[in-house]
């Protein structure tokens, strides 16, 4: 326990220190690889580099944030509401389980379970907020690129953008 | 009879709190290796849904991509803030990654499963002895004449806790990494899982990425692979939110706390412990499409 804690510790102080190192470090190399192939103005971009990587990095933590908060509050919803789910026997999760359960699967069913307080609605909401972040961390990359001014990347990241929402469209979710 | 008798009390003692919470406990490990590994805790989740708790394996996969979108959005904020992961890299071969998945999701019908399980698994295996062949490599590229990667700029450089140096490094291969990423998404779609274990020897060993660059920025992109088939995943109720809740809790937790520890960790440690987890998808794999 005491060790654990120690690691952590130390984690939080290696993690500040690697950042530190990380800039310092990122900043020389700039010199070496510009002086190969200058295709693109690092240095300039440096700063707008790592407030990208810091929007990005925001972006999925707040998504993630979210998502985990509404699926432990449907979890602990779905338990208040069905109290025999919490015994410790006489109840069995495999009907719950299973391919024939019932649970909200479209957007319709959804706002129904969320509308009569159903955990599993809220639970689901949860869900497509977590598959919903990885798409708007593309999103944000397509901003970042073109705030970096470089337009190559940010034609990429708008490529990935159109093929993801496209998919999910296609899937008809 | 002792396994009968298992398999009995799991089906009908078990009570969904105890089910939970014990799915909570295994998604944490999970987590944690998945996000080291850069696969995504599927290779854990879907073994223990379907062996241990005898549930329907379309099911499983359905949780399979949830833990999978987890492992990536936690373990990748840590690891996009601490510049393990290369951004540019990881965004321009998803182009790749993302035309596979939905290609696949269109294939799902036309190819035998079976099939492909065996064919992914003989892949896999070449993949684990390739990577344990070249444990021990450290040299990174100095220079690269790839076009491709020069025009997109996609060389970069991360600080290295374990040898406690920046290390840059240029990057080569697209086009062979391109290719292995395509597959990589089409197989995520057809199958479900498996997606980063093509994912980081196409960047380990086609395209020279440092090993943790790889794992860590394989563990970027497979959210967004995964994104790209989850809506067809949930449109068909594959995604069973009394699994999915404990599996996206566990594993965003386990995955946390996994990428504090891969900047620590040398990078002959990374391959030794992602060619033991290949081995066993692999046998995972071939044992599905032969059974």
């Amino acid at each position: 326990m005491a060790d654990t804690t120690r690691a952590g510790a130390a984690g939080a102080d290696g993690t500040s220190g690697a950042r530190a190192a990380g800039a310092l470090g990122s900043a020389g190399t700039v010199g070496t690889s510009g002086a190969g192939q200058p295709r693109r103005k690092r240095e300039v971009n440096e700063e707008k580099v790592r407030q990208s990587e810091i929007a990005i990095s925001l972006v999925l933590r707040i998504g993630v944030s979210v998502a985990v908060a509404l699926v432990m509050a449907g979890l602990g919803l779905t338990f208040a509401r069905h109290p025999g789910y919490a015994h410790l026997s006489g109840s069995s999760y495999h009907p719950l389980t299973m391919l024939s359960s019932k649970f909200p699967h479209t957007i319709g069913q959804l706002g129904h379970a969320l509308a009569i307080g159903d955990g599993r609605g809220l639970i689901g909401l949860g869900l497509v907020v977590l598959i919903a972040t990885p798409v708007l961390r593309v999103a944000v990359a397509v901003l970042t690129f073109a705030y970096e001014k470089d337009p190559p990347m940010t034609i990429v990241t708008l490529f990935v953008l159109a093929v993801l929402l496209s998919s999910f469209f296609i899937g008809g979710a | 009879m002792l396994d009968g008798f298992l398999r009995m009390y799991v089906q009908y003692g078990v009570t969904p709190l105890v089910f939970v919470v014990v799915l909570l406990a295994i998604s944490v490990l999970a987590g944690v290796l998945g996000s080291l590994v850069g696969l995504g805790g599927g290779v854990v989740v879907v073994p223990v849904l379907t062996l241990l708790f005898h549930i329907d394996i379309r099911l499983a996969i359905g949780a399979s991509i949830v833990s999978v979108i987890a492992t990536s959005s936690g373990a990748a904020a840590t690891y996009v803030r601490e510049r393990m992961t290369n951004l540019r890299a990881g965004m321009f071969l998803e182009i790749a990654t993302t035309t596979g998945a939905v290609s696949g999701a269109y294939l799902t019908t036309v190819f035998p499963a079976r099939a492909l399980f065996i064919l992914f698994g003989v892949v896999l295996s070449y993949s684990a002895f390739a990577i344990f062949h070249k444990r021990h490599a450290t040299a990174v590229l100095t220079s690269s004449d790839d076009r491709i990667a020069n025009y997109f700029d996609l060389h970069g450089s991360y600080y290295d806790e374990a040898e406690k140096q920046e290390i840059a490094y240029k990057v080569t291969g697209t086009k062979v990494g391109l290719a292995m990423m395509y597959v990589a998404g089409m197989v995520s779609a057809l199958l479900g899982i498996g997606s980063g274990a093509l994912k980081v020897p196409a960047m380990d060993l086609a395209m020279h990425l440092p090993m943790k660059v790889s794992t860590a920025t394989s563990n970027f992109m497979i959210g967004v692979t995964a994104a790209a088939s989850a809506g067809f995943y949930f449109a068909r109720g594959q995604i069973d939110p009394i699994i999915a809740a404990p599996v996206a809790v566990g594993v965003l937790g386990g995955a946390m706390f996994g990428s504090r520890v891969l900047g620590k960790i040398t990078n002959t440690s990374v391959r030794i412990i992602f060619v033991v987890v290949l081995v066993v998808v692999a046998i995972e794999m071939l044992q599905r499409g032969v059974l």
